[in-house]
């Protein structure tokens, strides 16, 4: 016979160990209960159905899981989520506003900085993180911030520019 | 390593949260020190290395991207013993070491010696290195580091670190250190010790070039063949070394 579930061993579930951990996510206070094992892209798209947050290479390699952690930008599939207790992390989903989109975004749109769209989360966070630390930077600056974060569709000219688009309507915000 | 099944630890135990070995310093008798926290973003951006080891400063920003040098580690790197790691050579030309400490105490491991194999060290199972430190140099320390990568963070295809010491125009000691071209980080000895003792004439460069090619023991695969990598390690030593010589003028 087939079913849809299946009764597991209760003790099989009890030698897992798990831990409670509370992580700050786009400034919501959000707690879980995690194996250690579990990397923190993975709690952010399957635990807290984040899921703009994407995994491309899950090697520290294509950017596309870029958050930014205490401020800074990582590679949110090379980090466990047990070592998120305790801080900050924001993703693509904390950058607009209730009714607006965030300069960076509108940027991607107006310069047509995407075209399949699954690098982009992880542009715009390494993007935010330059924006935060350099708010006038220069096309290399720019280049030199997205270079941990790979795009096969646009070139990156677009991207760039997208960049710089943001940069100028913060600066006139 | 965990996610490749290279490694399946039985326990993990996270340091990051070990607040105060996040340093790096010169010690009053010129040694660099280097905590196991200290990210590869801070030496980067470092003022100290930028006036004080030219071979470090130049290799911090050329170690994997951006982002990944907000979380990974000197210490981290050299204790991941991967043979394309960039500071192993960085380090090797240094003559540096590390300070393991383990339930009996601290021991310190040149850094020469740390590495077995690939992703494989001398340290015991129940130690932790908790600084690598680079010596004071005999008189002023010069150098630099050059990596071929296809794309920023990718593996290097060949990188070589030089590290010269000078009196004036006279070297002092030297080192060179191989990356991506052997099992592991390779120290061309016999290439930096036909540096020392002289200034850095054409010939004494060409020699050095060719002795360093000869150390490396590079293998043909996607990122090109052992002889052009060779080829590229002649290249690379002569570039950063002719990059050091001085005229009368600078020496005095």
């Amino acid at each position: 016979m087939t079913s849809l579930f299946q009764e597991v061993n209760p003790g099989a579930a009890a030698e897992t160990p798990t831990r409670e951990i509370t992580v700050k996510v786009n400034g919501e206070s959000r707690t879980a209960v995690v194996e250690p094992r579990l990397v923190l892209a993975h709690l952010l798209r399957q635990g807290f159905h984040l899921t703009g947050t994407h995994t491309g290479c899950d090697t520290s390699n294509c950017g596309a899981c870029t958050v930014l952690f205490d401020g800074k930008p990582v590679k949110s599939c090379t980090l466990f989520a047990v070592q998120a207790d305790g801080h900050d992390v924001m993703t693509v989903e904390g950058l607009a506003g209730p009714s607006e989109l965030h300069a960076i975004q509108e940027g991607f749109k107006e310069e047509h900085g995407l075209q399949c769209g699954f690098c982009t989360p992880g542009m715009m966070m390494a993007s935010k993180a330059l924006l935060d630390e350099n708010p006038n930077p220069t096309e290399d600056e720019i280049r030199w911030a997205l270079s941990g974060n790979l795009c096969r569709c646009t070139g990156y000219q677009n991207i760039v520019k997208a960049v710089m688009w943001a940069a100028k309507k913060l600066e006139d915000q | 390593m965990i996610k490749l099944r290279f490694a399946s630890p039985e326990m993990l135990v996270d340091i990051n949260e070990i607040s105060d070995l996040g340093y790096h310093r010169v010690d009053a008798d010129g040694s660099i020190h280097v905590g196991a926290l200290c990210r590869h973003a801070d030496l980067e951006r470092s003022a100290l290395l930028a006036t004080r080891q030219p071979t470090m400063a130049a290799a911090a920003p050329l170690v994997a991207d951006p982002i990944v040098r907000n979380r990974g580690t000197l210490v981290g790197s050299l204790c991941h013993a991967d043979p394309q790691g960039d500071w192993a050579s960085v380090m090797v030309s240094l003559n540096a070491s590390v300070v393991a400490q383990g339930r009996n105490g601290r021991r310190t491991i040149p850094v020469k010696e740390l590495v077995r194999g690939p992703f494989q060290t001398t340290l015991a199972y129940d130690e932790v290195v908790v600084e690598a430190i680079a010596p004071a140099p005999q008189g002023e320390a010069a150098g630099g580091y050059l990596k071929l990568e296809r794309r920023v963070g990718d593996f290097a295809t060949v990188g070589v670190a030089v590290s010269v010491d000078r009196i004036g125009s006279q070297v002092t000691r030297a080192g060179i250190g191989l990356t991506g071209v052997g099992g592991s980080t390779i120290s061309a000895d016999d290439a930096a010790q036909v540096l020392v003792g002289g200034s850095l004439t054409a010939e004494a460069i060409g020699e050095a070039a060719s002795l360093a090619a000869q150390a490396a023991q590079p293998r043909t695969d996607h990122r090109g063949s052992a002889s052009y990598k060779r080829h590229l390690v002649s290249v690379f030593t002569t570039r950063l070394l002719n990059g050091l010589i001085r005229t009368e003028e600078e020496a005095a």
